[in-house]
Parts: structure tokens; C-alpha cells; sequence
């Protein structure tokens, strides 16, 4: 076992909030069927998925209901059988409407084709083109909450090579631990997704990035590689952002992505865990992404949970099966304290880059009153990417969009570290995420003149 | 129980939770670090040493808390603990027998012009309780120089106390006169003794060693980086080192330089000041290179004796300059 200070991490800032991985033991759960799913028509970033089916329609659990729009685009499938009762703009996770398809649940029929044993398939004799088809049909997406087309990155652009894998297991985030059930419960599937994607890839190693604190996915890991060849699990230090894209890759390989720049750049491609668990039922199950593990929790919650449940489900049903709104409660946060979304109403669905529900207690929820800043450059200190937040908070107020620009805020990967630290209880991000549009904005009408 | 519709939930942009950390228990640490260095001043300067702390911490919050409530209307500060770390830290740097009436008018300088009237906590360019000291030094040079010689424990009251220069001036004067450095460390007290604090000088300046008990509490604690006080220390061992090597008759040791005067307390305690220090790690040691350059300059050539307090103020001037020139080190953007 490695000490904790020979475990690497990323080169710049970091910090290291209350775990609170109240979750950890709870083995994964299936959750019962709800009585309707809503399910967002589009699920992933880049263009959006076209409806194929209407109001009425009978759907089986797995069939495309939304096609997608363009390479850099997913599929999505109906993830119960019934019938579509209607097709509208309902609120989803991000407190915006969005196209919903909603399904009445009638059963659990599945289409033709798919596998749905427990046994594990190691080789099916597919052709690279004939995984990637079948990855692409499934409508897989990055798990770990960006929902990137993973076929996308599959596909590095021309003349770049992938010469490391790398799989994020690092779950940094406080109270989420669908990642780490999933690595200790179906580490022998993870492992030969992680084979189809080194042979789509051309690549000879692959990495897989767990923080420290999840000892037993590691071992476990370690022991079913043992005779393998080629994958290493490298354990990590426990600091936030470890599963940022560019902090992973830094941490796992040394290297350092170029602003501005995908990892392929350095020659790295980046999976989630769940993501890869998703490809290796898509390639040897023929599954389609209908379900994904997802965490409730919560300091008040009695039973904090994880479930594997069908995308569309209502937040309100995974609430009740943990015994419901504690009294008192204030936030309901799609994903974790850090990065996830605080939730406007409970009638949002699970989608594919869900990865917990954490319930935060009314006095938790209420931000602490801000004061002057004393200029402490704690949040300098936090920050991974070597920003100056304090500063682009100042222009981020003011609109001093070019001074802004001059200070990266576009490399802010808003992870949040610079409002977690500061001692003057600044909401720094909010305004750092006001000058990083602002910014963005100019730069798309300067590019246009 | 929730169907959703009758929820009133709290929305706001993530982070959804904050650090334990808060400005009062930032203040507070520095408040904890500067105990052993008050202790020791009490020791040895008694009653009298007691009497400048308390008055000068009691004056600037009197100040901190008249000015807030009755010039700017604004609701009390009190409790950040900053107008209480000015207080303490402009006693540290006066003399045991000055009269109250002095140190309230330091108080005045330090909190009400060097403070307050640019804003407050954050917003003050310079140290205020720097300010204080330096005001009160050009308008009381006698008085603010006349250094009551420390006598252990005694705990009498405003008897007239023994007076005499501080090592570094006694260093100074010396050297001037053409006497060798043997000499004039015979008149002195033992490094041993300088280094533990029993020289006369400013209450909260003579005693290294309870200031650096101080300061590395407050590295420990991560209140202060260690960029500051290390380039700043260093930059002082360094230069006076090289002049000893080249004549140790004509001038003192780096040791001597390092563990007299006000450094340990600038190191620490000034210097590190938040408000008027630069940000990034390049920085702050630009910044302490810069004070220690020119405190050196202002100790052997300067007419002060101390040059301390004037090195940390004019490089306080600077910070802005350095903040724009020197960024934090960035994530993907080194040189390929
Ligand atoms: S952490 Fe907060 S108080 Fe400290 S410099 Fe940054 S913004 Fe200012
Ligand atoms: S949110 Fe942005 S500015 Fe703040 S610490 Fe993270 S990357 Fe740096």
C-alpha cells in the first residue's frame, strides 16, 4: 500500500472538502418501475435528437424514441415498455423545459436482440466497425455528468494516436459512490469495456484513476487484473477536482492538456467507469443505454442509497425509496455539492449523466452571508488551473469582458474550489460564470466579423 | 409524501457547500500566534509592556468602532478581530514608557487614516499598523527611539526604568565610530540572550524566538504561505552574509541581523499582511526578496537604525506593480 504522500495528484491548487460518502456500503439496488418516465428527448451535448415516435405509440424498453441529429449526437431509447402518453416541454434537471417524451409504464419488455443474462461476455468475434455500430445504436454517453457522444471519442481526428486509456474512477466528489459500487460490483464487466475501448483505440496501456479513499474498488480492481497485461490502477490522492478531465490526466500521466485543447493532444483518451460499463453492454449484451446506477443521499436521508434505475425516472420516486423529503429539507441537488445542479422541481427526471441525488438540509442550503475580500489569495491557492478568481470576480462584476479574456477565465473549468475556500464567503464562480458568457459571447461575434 | 408540486426547494448556482474557514477565524489564529511573543514581552518589560498592549489594542478598536458607527454609519467590525490584530501588533512596535496619549494618536494613524478611510478590511494598501508605528516614529523620534532596558520579571509599576539603544543601533553607531565589531558585541548581550528576547527595543520585537514559535504556528495552521517570510529572511541572511565574509571586523553576523530588531516580527506578522501583499506565490517572493533588500539597505546605510518597517511599507507601494506582473502559475499554458 502506497503512503498518502507518494500518491499523485494534479500539479496545481486542489482542496479537500468533508467526504460524507454516507453511501459507500450500500450495495446496488434496483429500483422498482415508476407508474410514468419522462424522458428527455435530448440527453447529450452537441446536436439534439430528433422524435421519432408520436403520442400513443406502443414502445419496448430499449427501442429508439429519438434519433440522433448528426455525428456528435445520441440516440435515445424508451426505458420501459408502455405507451407514449405525450410528447411536450416538461422541466428537466437543469430548471429549463425541454422536449419530453412521456411514457405510461405498462411492463419491462425488451426489444429483440438484447442479452439480458447476468453471464459476462468476453468475446462476441465482433470487427472494430461492428463495436463501434453497436456503441453508437446504444446512444452511449459520457456518464460522469458532461453526457459527451462517446463514439465521438472514439474517433481521435486524423493524425492523432491514442497511447493511454484512462479511466476515471476517481468519483471526487463528496457523498456520490454510484462509481465506486459500480467498480466493486462489476469490476469484471468494467474491465472488458475497458479491452473493447484499447482495441477501438489502438492502444497498448490504459490507466485506471481511483482516489484513495475507495481502497476496496482498488484492490479488487488489482486482483482481477492480475494476470492481465497492459491496465494499471493508479490510486490517487483524495483532492477535488482529481476527476476533472484535464486534473486526471495530469495526475495519471504527468502530462498537461494545452488550454484549449482535447486530450488527445497529449495523446490520452478519458472514460467514466459507468461509461465504460455502458459500452461493454452495448457491445456484448447488444443493451441500449436505458438505465444507470445513480446515488440518493443526504445527511438526513435514513438509507442512503444506490439504485440502478431506468433513465426518466422521476427524482420523486428515488426520494421515496429512501423513505422520502426528510422535514426541513432545502436543496435537492442533481449530482454532488460541487458541480451538480440544485433542482426546481422533484418532478425531473433521472437522465443519462444523473449521477446522484443528494438532499441538503435547510440550514445547509442557505449561503453564508459574503464580506469584503481581504485579498488572502486562498482562492488562488484552490484553483487547478491557476487562475486568479478574486480578480475575475472583480471583472466578471464589472464587465471587463477583455480583461477577463486576458485573464483565462475560459479555462475555468468552474469546479467551484475558488467559492468553496474563500474565507469572506465570496459566491466567486457565480461571477466568473457571468464573465466566462460574457467572454464567450465576444469571442463568437469576433470569430463572426 | 413528495409529489413534487408543493416542494419549495432552494435553488441556487453550485458550489452547493463552503469551507470551515472565515475571515474572525483567520484573525483569530494570528491573534493565537502573537500570544508568546506578548508573554514574553510582559516578562520582561512588566507592568509597562502590559500597559502599551492593552491600551494600544483598546484604542484601535475604540477607534475602529467611534469611526464605523458615527463617521461612515456602518454596523461594527469589532468582531473580524482585524482592528484587535492592528492594536496588538502597533504595540509590538513601541517602546514600554510611551505616553498614552502617543499611542492614541498612533492608534488614530493606523486605523482611521491607514484603514478606514480607504474602505476598510481588504481595502487598505498599506499596513496599518506599520502606518501607526512609522507616524508615530517621525513624530516622536525621541521618544519612539528611548528604549527602556527589559528587567526580568519585575512587575513594578511606572518606576523610571533604565534606558539604553537597541543592539542594532548600538551595532550601528559603533561601526560609524570605527570600532571593531569584537568590541562592540562585548557590550551587548549574548546572541543567546538577543535571540530569547532580553535587549531592549520594542516590546513585541525583541523576542525572535517567540515570534518565530509564532509565525510557524501560523504555516502550520496555512494562515500565511511560507513564500514571504522564507525569501524574506533568507534575502537578509544572504546579503549581510556575504558583507560579514568579506570583513567580519566591520560588520555583524547574519545571525545577528536575523534574530535582532523588528525582522522576526516583520517576517511574520507584517509582511504576510493580507490586504497589502501581492497574490501569487511568484510574487510574494519578489515581494519578500524586496524587503529583504531593502532592509539591509536601510540598516547599514540608511539614517534609521531599523529599516524593518519603512523596507515592508515601501514594498507594500509595489504590490499593485507586482500583481500585474507576476500571474499565478497556470495549468496548460506552459511553453511547449
Ligand atoms: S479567497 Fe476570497 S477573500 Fe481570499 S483573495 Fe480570494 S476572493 Fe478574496
Ligand atoms: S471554479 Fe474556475 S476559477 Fe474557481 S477554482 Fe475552479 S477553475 Fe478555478
Amino acid at each position: 500500500m502506497k503512503s498518502a504522500k507518494s500518491l499523485s495528484s494534479f500539479r496545481l491548487g486542489g482542496i479537500h472538502p468533508p467526504e460524507n460518502k454516507l453511501s459507500a456500503t450500500s450495495p446496488i439496488l434496483d429500483l422498482p418501475l415508476p407508474a410514468l418516465v419522462t424522458i428527455p428527448v435530448t440527453q447529450n451535448l452537441g446536436a439534439p435528437a430528433k422524435v421519432i415516435v408520436k403520442k400513443g405509440d406502443a414502445v419496448l424498453v430499449g427501442q429508439i424514441i429519438a434519433a440522433a441529429g448528426g455525428f456528435v449526437s445520441a440516440n435515445t431509447h424508451s426505458s420501459v415498455s408502455g405507451t407514449v402518453a405525450k410528447i411536450t416541454d416538461e422541466v428537466d434537471s437543469s430548471g429549463y423545459k425541454r422536449p419530453t417524451i412521456t411514457i405510461k409504464v405498462e411492463g419491462d419488455d425488451w426489444i429483440e436482440g438484447v442479452d439480458l443474462s447476468d453471464a459476462l461476455v468476453t468475446d462476441l468475434g465482433l470487427t472494430n466497425q461492428e463495436m463501434m455500430e453497436r456503441i453508437v445504436t446504444a446512444g452511449i454517453v459520457g456518464l460522469g455528468g458532461a453526457a459527451f457522444p462517446s463514439h465521438v471519442k472514439l474517433t481521435p481526428p486524423k493524425g492523432k494516436s491514442c497511447d493511454v486509456l484512462i479511466i476515471n474512477g476517481v468519483e471526487c466528489e463528496p457523498y456520490l459512490t454510484a462509481d465506486h459500487r459500480l467498480m466493486l460490483e462489476q469490476g469484471a464487466e468494467l474491465i472488458v469495456g475497458i479491452k473493447i475501448l484499447m482495441q477501438l483505440l489502438n492502444s497498448s496501456r490504459a490507466v485506471i484513476g481511483i482516489e484513495n479513499n475507495k481502497r476496496d474498488a482498488i484492490k479488487q480492481l488489482e486482483q482481477l487484473l492480475e494476470s492481465e497485461s497492459g491496465i494499471e490502477v493508479t490510486p490517487l490522492k483524495v483532492q477535488y477536482p482529481q476527476g476533472g478531465e484535464k486534473q486526471l490526466i495530469n495526475a495519471t500521466i504527468g502530462k498537461e492538456v494545452p488550454a484549449g485543447a482535447l486530450p488527445i493532444e497529449v495523446g490520452a483518451v478519458v472514460h467514466n467507469v459507468g461509461t465504460i460499463v455502458a459500452i461493454y453492454h452495448a457491445v456484448m449484451k447488444g443493451r441500449p443505454l436505458v438505465e444507470r446506477i445513480i446515488t440518493v443521499t443526504g445527511k438526513k436521508i435514513t438509507k442512503p442509497a444506490n439504485f440502478r434505475v431506468r433513465i426518466g425516472t422521476p427524482v420523486s420516486h428515488l426520494i421515496e425509496a429512501v423513505g422520502g423529503l426528510p422535514m426541513g429539507s432545502g436543496k435537492v441537488i442533481n449530482g454532488g455539492p460541487m458541480m451538480g445542479r440544485a433542482l426546481t422541481t422533484l418532478d425531473a427526471p433521472v437522465v443519462k449523466g444523473s449521477s446522484g441525488i443528494l438532499v441538503m438540509d435547510g440550514s445547509e442550503s442557505i449561503r453564508r452571508e459574503a464580506v469584503a475580500c481581504i485579498r488572502c489569495a486562498k482562492c488562488i491557492d484552490s484553483c487547478p488551473m491557476g487562475l486568479a478568481p478574486y480578480l475575475l470576480k472583480i471583472w466578471g462584476e464589472r464587465s471587463e469582458l477583455e480583461r477577463a479574456e486576458d485573464e483565462l477565465v475560459m479555462d475555468c473549468i468552474e469546479c467551484g474550489s475558488c467559492s468553496f475556500t474563500c474565507p469572506a464567503n465570496l459566491p466567486l464562480l457565480d461571477y466568473i460564470r457571468l464573465a466566462k458568457q460574457g467572454v464567450g459571447r465576444m469571442l463568437r461575434e469576433r470569430s463572426k466579423s | 409524501m413528495s409529489s413534487g408540486k408543493n416542494e419549495r426547494l432552494i435553488v441556487s448556482p453550485s458550489p452547493h457547500i463552503a469551507g470551515d474557514e472565515t475571515i474572525p477565524k483567520l484573525m483569530y489564529a494570528v491573534l493565537y500566534a502573537l500570544i508568546p511573543a506578548a508573554v514574553v514581552s510582559i516578562l520582561f518589560f512588566g507592568l509597562d509592556g502590559l500597559r502599551v498592549l492593552l491600551l494600544s489594542s483598546l484604542f484601535c478598536l475604540l477607534v475602529e468602532y467611534l469611526i464605523m458607527r458615527f463617521m461612515l454609519g456602518r454596523s461594527s467590525t469589532l468582531a473580524d478581530g482585524s482592528a484587535l490584530i492592528t492594536g496588538l501588533l502597533l504595540g509590538f512596535n513601541l517602546p514600554s514608557n510611551l505616553p498614552a496619549w502617543m499611542i492614541f494618536s498612533g492608534a488614530v494613524v493606523a486605523i482611521g487614516v491607514a484603514k478606514l478611510t480607504f474602505g476598510g478590511l481588504g481595502r487598505n494598501p498599506f499596513n496599518p499598523a506599520l502606518v501607526g508605528r512609522v507616524f508615530l516614529l517621525i513624530s516622536f523620534p525621541a521618544q519612539m527611539t528611548t528604549w527602556p532596558l527589559p528587567r526580568f520579571l519585575n512587575f513594578s509599576w511606572g518606576e523610571d526604568a533604565v534606558t539604553g539603544a537597541t543592539a542594532i543601533s548600538v551595532v550601528k553607531e559603533g561601526l560609524k565610530q570605527g570600532e571593531s565589531m569584537d568590541s562592540l558585541l562585548a557590550k551587548l548581550p549574548s546572541l543567546i540572550d538577543l535571540i530569547l528576547g532580553a535587549t531592549g527595543g520594542s516590546i513585541g520585537e525583541v523576542s525572535a524566538i517567540a515570534l518565530l514559535a509564532g509565525g510557524l504556528y501560523l504555516l502550520f495552521k496555512k494562515v500565511i504561505s511560507w513564500h514571504i517570510p522564507v525569501s524574506y529572511l533568507l534575502t537578509v541572511a544572504v546579503i549581510t552574509g556575504v558583507i560579514w565574509l568579506i570583513d567580519p571586523t566591520k560588520s555583524a553576523s547574519p545571525l545577528f541581523h536575523l534574530f535582532t530588531g523588528g525582522l522576526m516580527l516583520g517576517a511574520f506578522f507584517m509582511a504576510t499582511d493580507y490586504v497589502s501583499t501581492p497574490m501569487s506565490a511568484k510574487g510574494q517572493l519578489v515581494y519578500g526578496v524586496g524587503c529583504g533588500v531593502l532592509t539591509v539597505v536601510i540598516r547599514l546605510y540608511g539614517a534609521y537604525p531599523e529599516g524593518v518597517s519603512f523596507a515592508i511599507l515601501l514594498m507594500n507601494a509595489t504590490t499593485p506593480l507586482i500583481n500585474n506582473s507576476f500571474k499565478p502559475a497556470r495549468f496548460g499554458h506552459q511553453a511547449a
